[in-house]
């Protein structure tokens, strides 16, 4: 932990830098008549950031935040595994979302996480599996008109009959 | 007692069978749109608009006006249950909410969300009724200045009283700040901050983003560390004695949260281009401000739930006012509003009172009648969002990732929100690990437009001279707020000194 917070502190003080380079691409002074330039507001938030890291530094060298008095890892094996399980899921899902659409990849998501990472059965797997995309569609598609990603072209047919029913 | 017999008349007409049935479905449905992350009142509103055209203008309203109520309702329903904000005016009752459900609370965080929203719709009821015209002479004669000092007094609360590390607050108030500045700068419509020419980045960071990424997927992810695996269900319970008990123990120890969040969510409301968002937030600042044990907020604390849900409802009908009566929204629902009664051929302005008597007064008795129906038909629907708290984690978590998904494509449509959203939750799980606490910067990705451009119109204004705020000939409301924000920003810094002086300093960063 100890480690990863003076770390996280350096990245975070780098990040403050980027914001303050790109915040400075428009006005950061006071323009007559115009008042603050468009980049002022977010130049110097950034640079109060970088001042913040400085002082994050300085409690982590005198050990005084919990995390800089800590020798125990930023994540343990357990850690390191659920992170990547779940993580992975999410970024699959996301990925599937342009391929075989939203419900499409919320159906493998849930397929992925309550059969293999909550080894339900698969009679509870597939009722929620295919209930829930329905459910949202309908929500979403019929009574809120808001238009989910339909991903790649080989769902327009699934996409015709769900849209004849609520149409 | 003029005003009493018109009440009564509004009151009469917000009961006959049409009116009430559309209050009944529109409360329930705005109840269930708000639950639902990424969707609002505004989208409510916005999309059933067209089926008001039905119905008389009256009850149009009437219909949409118990949907924004309904909503104010749902949104503290996932923010509480799942940790999720259900609508940006719900962000605050997460900072609580969550905690207390995550400790087997929920029923108590639920019951004391819908008391403090049906008392702070009530006290606003009470306002609007009596003060209309008084209170949206006062709330125009609130300039830049004014609403920045309180935007100031907002995030102060957050460093003087937050119990967390000081400079971790304050870059995540910060940090929140410059998100919110991302998209184009408002006055001179210039690009800013588009990272890398991304054009996702032209339309803005949505607070949603940041807000589903942090407490949706942030914080199932350090629920699943942190348990080690080991929640299998929450412990959750249910029933009428329990009900009794919560009321009982979310009033006492929510009071002043809930009249703070009634009269402050009101007062902000009704602000133009406030709303109910700030409104919420702010009350939960100041709640924290005046609390005897400030540090159990965010831990848990009814009084953290209370104040916003009682704000967001108070801001809810505060922000009709300024609509009704000068003919300016205070939110982006009452925008919609608005354009539905011109639509309707309804003027909105000084006249609308006089040339339009029976509208108005019927609209105002349907928000009596609507609050008191949003409390009973919430408080029966709260068995069933305990009944979800009870599913296995390895039900409720995916439910909440796909929510969260969801809910971050749904508030803006587009699939760049929805990386950066994963971005934000898997940055947020690694801050929280040491120790970043990360409501500051949800706080100030909402405030943050109205932060900044009231503080360059003041700038503008005094030509550079940032003593404006402190002019207490000039400014005499701006100034006192101003300087409580000043004191409660150097707070820790005299806590600091006082406790090296008596040899006690021990935690210089918290």
């Amino acid at each position: 932990m100890r480690l990863g917070e003076i770390i996280t502190a350096g990245v975070l003080a780098l990040f403050s830098i980027f914001l303050m380079y790109y915040s400075a691409q428009l006005p950061i002074g006071y323009e007559q008549g115009r008042g603050p330039g468009g980049g002022a507001w977010p130049f110097w938030l950034s640079g109060i950031m970088l001042v913040t890291t400085g002082f994050i530094a300085w409690n982590w060298y005198r050990k005084t935040s919990p995390p800089s008095q800590s020798e125990g890892p930023v994540l343990d094996s357990y850690g390191w595994k659920m992170f990547a399980q779940v993580g992975g899921g999410l970024l699959g899902f996301i990925i599937l979302i342009d391929i075989i659409s939203m419900y499409g990849a919320m159906a493998v998501f849930l397929v992925y996480y309550v059969r293999i990472l909550g080894r339900h059965s698969w009679l509870l797997t597939l009722i929620l599996a295919i209930a829930l995309p329905f459910a949202f569609f309908f929500f979403f598609e019929g009574l809120m008109r808001i238009t989910m990603p339909s991903g790649m072209s080989f769902t327009g047919p699934f996409y015709d009959i769900m849209y004849e029913i609520i149409y | 007692m003029e005003v009493l017999g018109l009440l009564g008349d509004g009151m009469w007409q917000a009961v006959q069978p049409l009116n009430l049935m559309l209050i009944l479905i529109g409360v329930t449905l705005g109840l269930f749109i708000g639950a639902m992350p990424g969707l609002g009142s505004v989208n409510g509103v916005a999309i059933l608009l067209p089926i008001t055209f039905l119905v008389p203008p009256g009850s149009a309203i009437i219909f949409l006006a118990a949907i924004y109520y309904g909503a104010m309702y749902g949104g503290a329903i996932s923010s509480i249950t799942l940790g999720i904000p259900g609508a940006s005016t719900a962000v605050a009752t997460t900072f609580d909410g969550r905690p207390l459900a995550l400790s087997g609370r929920a029923s108590l965080a639920l019951v004391t969300a819908a008391l403090a929203s049906f008392i702070g719709g009530s006290v606003a009821n009470l306002l609007f009724t009596g003060f209309a015209p008084l209170l949206a002479s006062v709330a125009l004669s609130f300039g830049p200045p004014e609403i920045f000092a309180l935007m100031l007094l907002a995030f102060a609360t957050f460093v003087g009283l937050g119990g967390d590390d000081i400079p971790k607050t304050v870059f995540s108030i910060c940090i929140g700040l410059v998100f919110a500045a991302v998209g184009f700068d408002k006055i001179t419509g210039t690009p800013r901050l588009v990272f890398f020419d991304i054009s996702g980045f032209l339309h803005g960071i949505n607070f949603l983003v940041l807000a589903i990424g942090v407490y949706g997927i942030g914080e199932m992810l350090w629920t699943l560390d942190s348990t080690r695996g080991k929640i299998t269900k929450s412990d959750a319970k249910m029933s009428v004695k329990g009900i009794v008990n919560d009321s009982k123990e979310g009033m006492k120890r929510g009071w002043k949260g809930t009249a703070i969040g009634s009269f402050l969510g009101f007062f902000v409301g009704i602000l133009p281009a406030a709303g109910a968002t700030p409104g919420s937030l702010m009350s939960y600042g100041v709640a924290k401000m005046v609390a005897r044990r400030p540090e159990e907020f965010g831990k848990g604390h009814p009084g953290g739930v209370a104040a916003p849900e009682a704000a967001n409802n108070s801001a809810s009908t505060g922000s009709m006012l300024p609509m009704l009566t000068l003919g300016i929204p205070g939110s982006p629902t009452t925008a919609i509003l608005l354009g539905g009664m011109v639509i309707w051929g309804l003027t909105p302005g000084p006249r609308l009172f006089v040339d339009q008597s029976e509208f108005v007064w019927g609209l105002i008795g349907s928000f009596y009648v609507s609050n008191f129906f949003a409390l009973v038909i919430n408080l029966a629907f709260i068995p069933l969002f305990i009944w979800m708290l009870r599913m296995p984690f390895t039900i409720l978590a995916p439910l909440i990732f796909v929510l969260s998904v969801v809910g971050g494509y749904a508030a803006t449509r587009d699939m760049h929100d929805v990386w950066l959203m994963l971005g934000f939750g898997i940055g947020a799980f690694f801050l929280r690990k040491f120790d970043y606490p990360l409501a500051p910067a949800v706080l100030a990705i909402v405030l943050g437009p109205i932060a900044e451009q009231t503080l360059r119109q003041s700038l503008l204004m005094s030509k550079g001279d940032p003593t404006i705020f402190v002019d207490i000939v000039n400014r005499p409301v701006a100034t006192p707020i101003t300087i409580i924000a000043i004191i409660l920003i150097l707070l820790p810094l005299f806590k600091y000194i006082r406790d090296r002086r008596r040899g006690t300093a021990q935690t210089p960063s918290g």
